[in-house]
C-alpha cells in the first residue's frame, strides 16, 4: 500500500487511521486532550458530530456498531465516567461492526479537575484496551483496534494519554477508503440486555476476554527496545515505554501494545530471561498489581511516582526508588479569563455580593482566582445546579440565601438540564438562582460548536436548542440579559432575583470574542467563495 | 551527530506553539527524526506556554529531560526563570531583544523573527526547508510578512 510520512500529533494520526479504516461515523464531546480528533477527521472529510455529553456520544456510537457501521466515539477521562453505563453493557451486547473509545486521560492535569486512570475501566467492563506510545502507535493500533472490534464482536478501548495526544511525532499513512454502507440483521438475544439473555452474555464476555488474551500472547503488538542482553527488564506502557528508553539505556524494554488483556504468558517469559524487572507505568499501579497477582517477580514504582506525569528524569528515579522531590520550576504565569471577556463581568457582581458560589467545569472557572475568587465549588460537569440545591438544603436561611449555580452554555446543555429539573421538582425553601454565562461556544476547548450555538462540529447550520424555551418548559423563570449593557447594575439586578425566592435561570448572553472572530472569519471566507 | 533540544517559550496568545511547529516541520523536511511535546487547554488564557522540540537521527521520550535544552527560545523575556530548569551552563538562550520590534513588517512576526535568528545557530537545516516550513505554517496573505520577518531574524544574527 503506498504510504506518506507526515508530522502529526496522536490526535491527528488518530483521525487520519479512522478515514484509512473507513469509519463511518465519528461522534464526541470535546475535551482536552481528546478534541483534535474529530476535528480532524472532520477536515479529512470524514462525517463526525459533537453530542450533548459524552453518554449519549457513546449511545450513538453504539447503536451505529450494533448497525454493522465502523464508529469512533472520543472523550476525555472525565467523560468515561459520564458514558459508563451504555459502556459496561455494551461489553455484552458485543458489536456488529467496530467501535473504537478513544480514551484520553490527563496526568498531571494539564487542564481536568482529577487524574483518574481510565484504565482501571477496560478491567471494570472487560473491555479490551490498547495503549499507544506515539503518533505512529496511535496510527496503528486504532486501525488494529477496529479490526479487533470486527473480528471479537466487542467495543475497543483506544487509551490515550495528554503526551501521546499532543506530541508530535512521524507517522506513515496509508490511503484513504471510503466508509461502506452496513446493512441491519435483528438478533435480540445479543443485543437486548433482559436478564436471561444478560447472563448468557456476561459468560460470552468472560470467554472473549480469554480469546483475545490467546490472541495478545501470540499476535497482538509488543515492541522491544534496547540490548537483548540486558539483565534489566522493564515493562512500561504508552509513552512511559519511551521515556523508559531514554532513562535507562542499558535495560531491555517490553512495552505491550494491549495492556487489557495482558499477554501474561509472553510478560512471563520476558520476565523469566531477565534478572530484575521493573514495571514503569503512569498513574495508578494497575499492571505491577496485575504482574504480581499472577506471582511474577516484578518491582513497581514507589507511591511518589502515582501522582503526575512521568518523564526521562523521574523514570531515573523510578528505578533507583528515589522518593527525594523532584525540583520545581520558577512558577509561570498562570492562565486569566482573557482581557474582555463577558464572563469578568458577572465574576464581579458575585464578588461584590458576597455570594457563595457553586461553579462548573469551563472558562469560568477560573473566575476562582484573584482578583473575583468568586467560586466555592467545582466538582464535574452539571454538579453547579445539583451541588448548590444540596447546600440550600442544609443551610440557615441566612447563608442558604447567598447561593447561586454559574454554569456555561455547553455544559448546561451536557449536564444541566436534569439539574434544572431537580431544582422545580424539589425547590428549595428560598428557591434558587442559576446563571447561564453563555457565550455562545465551548471555549475551553477551543471553540467548539454545541446545541446551543446551532451550528454542528462542521459549523454549517442546525436547529439551535434555546436554553430560555428549555428552562421554561421545565418550570423556571427565564431573565436573558446582555451583563454588558447591564454595567453597574448588574449586581443589583442578581439580587433583585435572588429576593424573589423562586426558581431562575439568568441567562448572560454575550458570545466569547475569540468565538466571535472565528465565526466572523469563516463568513468571509465563506462570502468569498460565493464571489468566486 | 547528537540530538538537538529546542525549548520554545513565551505567553498564550504569542505564537509559542506555531514557532515550535514551525522549527519541528523544517527539521522532518530535512530528513530528521523529530518530537515534539507540548500541553495545550489551559494555557491558552494568556498562561504560560513552553513547547519542546528534539531532532536528531533517532528520539525517544518527546519531552527534553532536564538540563539538557540546547537552545531556550524566549517570545517573553519573562519565561526565562521558569524555563530554567531545562537548561545548561552552556545553553544558548535567545531572547526576544535581539530583534528591533520596529523592523518587523507586523509585531506579531515575533515568533518567526527569533525562527531566522535560531535558523542561523542550526546549520544541520537548510534554509529552503525553513521556507517550506513557513510557507505549510501560514494562509496565503500571512506568509509575505512572515518571510520578511524571518530575514529581519537572520539579519539580527548577522546573516
Amino acid at each position: 500500500m503506498d504510504s506518506t510520512k507526515k508530522l502529526l500529533n496522536g490526535d491527528e494520526a488518530i483521525a487520519h487511521a479512522a478515514r484509512v479504516a473507513g469509519v463511518n461515523l465519528g461522534i464526541g464531546y470535546p475535551g482536552t486532550p481528546s478534541t483534535e480528533i474529530l476535528e480532524t477527521f472532520s477536515s479529512l472529510g470524514g462525517y463526525a458530530q459533537w453530542a450533548p455529553n459524552e453518554k449519549v456520544a457513546a449511545e450513538v456510537a453504539i447503536g451505529a456498531a450494533l448497525a454493522g457501521g465502523k464508529a469512533v466515539v472520543t472523550m476525555k477521562h472525565v467523560g468515561m465516567n459520564v458514558a459508563a453505563d451504555p459502556f459496561f453493557t455494551a461489553a455484552y451486547t458485543g458489536v456488529k461492526g467496530s467501535l473504537v473509545i478513544c480514551a484520553a486521560d490527563d496526568p498531571g492535569m494539564a487542564s481536568s479537575q482529577n487524574e483518574q486512570d481510565s484504565r482501571r475501566y477496560a478491567v471494570a467492563a472487560g473491555l479490551p484496551m490498547l495503549e499507544p506510545a506515539d503518533s505512529q502507535q496511535c496510527y496503528d493500533y486504532f486501525i488494529l483496534a477496529t479490526e479487533l472490534s470486527k473480528r471479537f464482536g466487542t467495543p475497543v478501548i483506544l487509551r490515550l494519554t495528554t503526551r501521546v495526544c499532543h506530541s508530535k511525532t512521524i507517522v506513515s499513512i496509508g490511503q484513504f477508503s471510503e466508509p461502506g454502507t452496513p446493512s441491519y440483521t435483528k438478533d435480540a438475544k445479543s443485543h437486548v440486555m433482559v436478564p436471561a439473555f444478560a447472563r448468557l452474555a456476561h459468560v460470552r464476555l468472560r470467554k472473549r476476554l480469554h480469546d483475545m488474551e490467546e490472541w495478545n500472547v501470540k499476535e497482538g503488538p509488543c515492541t522491544f527496545l534496547g540490548s537483548e542482553s540486558a539483565k534489566q527488564g522493564v515493562i512500561a506502557t504508552g509513552i512511559s515505554a519511551m521515556h523508559a528508553a531514554e532513562a535507562l539505556p542499558e535495560a531491555r524494554i517490553m512495552q505491550p501494545g494491549m495492556t487489557y488483556p495482558l499477554p501474561m504468558d509472553k510478560i512471563k517469559a520476558f520476565v523469566e530471561s531477565h534478572e530484575d524487572n521493573l514495571v514503569v507505568e503512569e498513574g495508578d499501579p494497575i499492571v505491577v498489581e496485575t504482574l504480581l497477582a499472577a506471582g511474577m517477580k516484578v518491582r513497581g514504582k514507589k507511591e511518589a511516582f502515582r501522582y503526575g506525569e512521568l518523564n526521562v528524569a523521574r523514570v531515573k528515579k523510578l528505578a533507583a526508588e528515589d522518593v527525594t522531590p523532584d525540583p520545581a520550576p520558577a512558577p509561570g504565569k498562570p492562565p486569566q479569563l482573557c482581557p474582555g471577556c463577558p464572563h469578568r463581568l458577572t465574576f464581579q457582581a458575585l464578588h461584590d455580593l458576597g455570594c457563595t458560589v457553586c461553579g462548573d467545569i469551563g472558562c469560568y472557572t477560573l473566575g476562582v482566582l484573584p482578583p473575583y475568587e468568586a467560586m466555592d465549588t467545582c466538582v464535574c460537569m452539571g454538579a453547579s445546579i445539583g451541588a448548590a440545591l444540596g447546600m440550600r438544603e442544609v443551610l440557615p436561611a441566612e447563608q442558604a440565601k447567598k447561593i447561586v449555580s454559574v454554569i456555561g452554555d455547553s455544559t448546561f446543555m451536557h449536564s444541566g438540564l436534569t439539574g434544572l429539573v431537580d431544582m422545580v421538582y424539589n425547590r428549595p425553601p428560598h428557591g434558587h438562582v442559576v446563571i447561564l454565562l453563555d457565550n455562545s461556544t465551548t471555549a475551553m476547548t477551543g471553540l467548539q460548536e454545541h446545541p446551543g450555538t446551532g451550528r454542528r462540529l462542521d459549523h454549517t447550520e442546525t436547529v439551535r436548542v434555546d436554553p430560555a424555551a428549555v428552562a421554561k418548559a421545565i418550570g423556571v423563570r427565564v431573565e436573558e440579559v446582555d451583563p454588558l449593557a447591564m454595567k453597574d447594575t448588574l449586581k443589583d439586578f442578581i439580587q433583585e432575583q435572588l429576593d424573589k425566592k423562586d426558581v431562575c435561570m439568568i441567562i448572560m448572553k454575550r458570545s466569547c470574542l475569540l468565538a466571535l472572530k472565528h465565526l466572523k472569519d469563516r463568513e468571509k471566507a465563506q462570502a468569498e467563495e460565493k464571489k468566486n | 551527530m547528537k540530538n538537538i533540544n529546542i525549548v520554545f517559550a513565551g505567553l498564550g496568545g504569542q505564537g509559542v506553539l506555531r514557532a515550535s511547529d514551525i522549527t519541528a516541520e523544517a527539521a522532518f523536511l530535512t530528513g530528521f527524526d523529530v518530537k515534539k511535546a507540548e500541553v495545550h487547554g489551559m494555557s491558552q488564557r494568556g498562561g504560560s506556554v513552553s513547547s519542546d522540540v528534539r531532532f536528531g537521527a533517532g528520539i525517544k521520550s518527546p519531552m527534553i529531560p532536564a538540563g539538557t535544552a540546547d537552545f531556550l527560545v524566549l517570545l517573553d523575556a519573562s519565561q526565562k526563570e521558569p524555563n530554567a530548569l531545562s537548561c545548561h551552563a552552556g545553553t544558548v538562550i535567545i531572547d526576544p531583544g535581539v530583534i528591533k520590534i520596529e523592523d518587523l513588517p507586523n509585531p506579531k512576526g515575533l515568533n518567526v523573527a527569533l525562527l531566522g535568528y535560531l535558523s542561523t545557530k542550526l546549520p544541520e537545516i537548510p534554509e529552503e526547508n525553513w521556507q517550506k516550513a513557513l510557507e505549510n505554517n501560514f494562509p496565503e496573505k500571512l506568509r509575505e510578512s512572515n518571510v520578511t520577518a524571518f530575514q529581519v531574524g537572520r539579519q539580527a544574527a548577522g546573516k
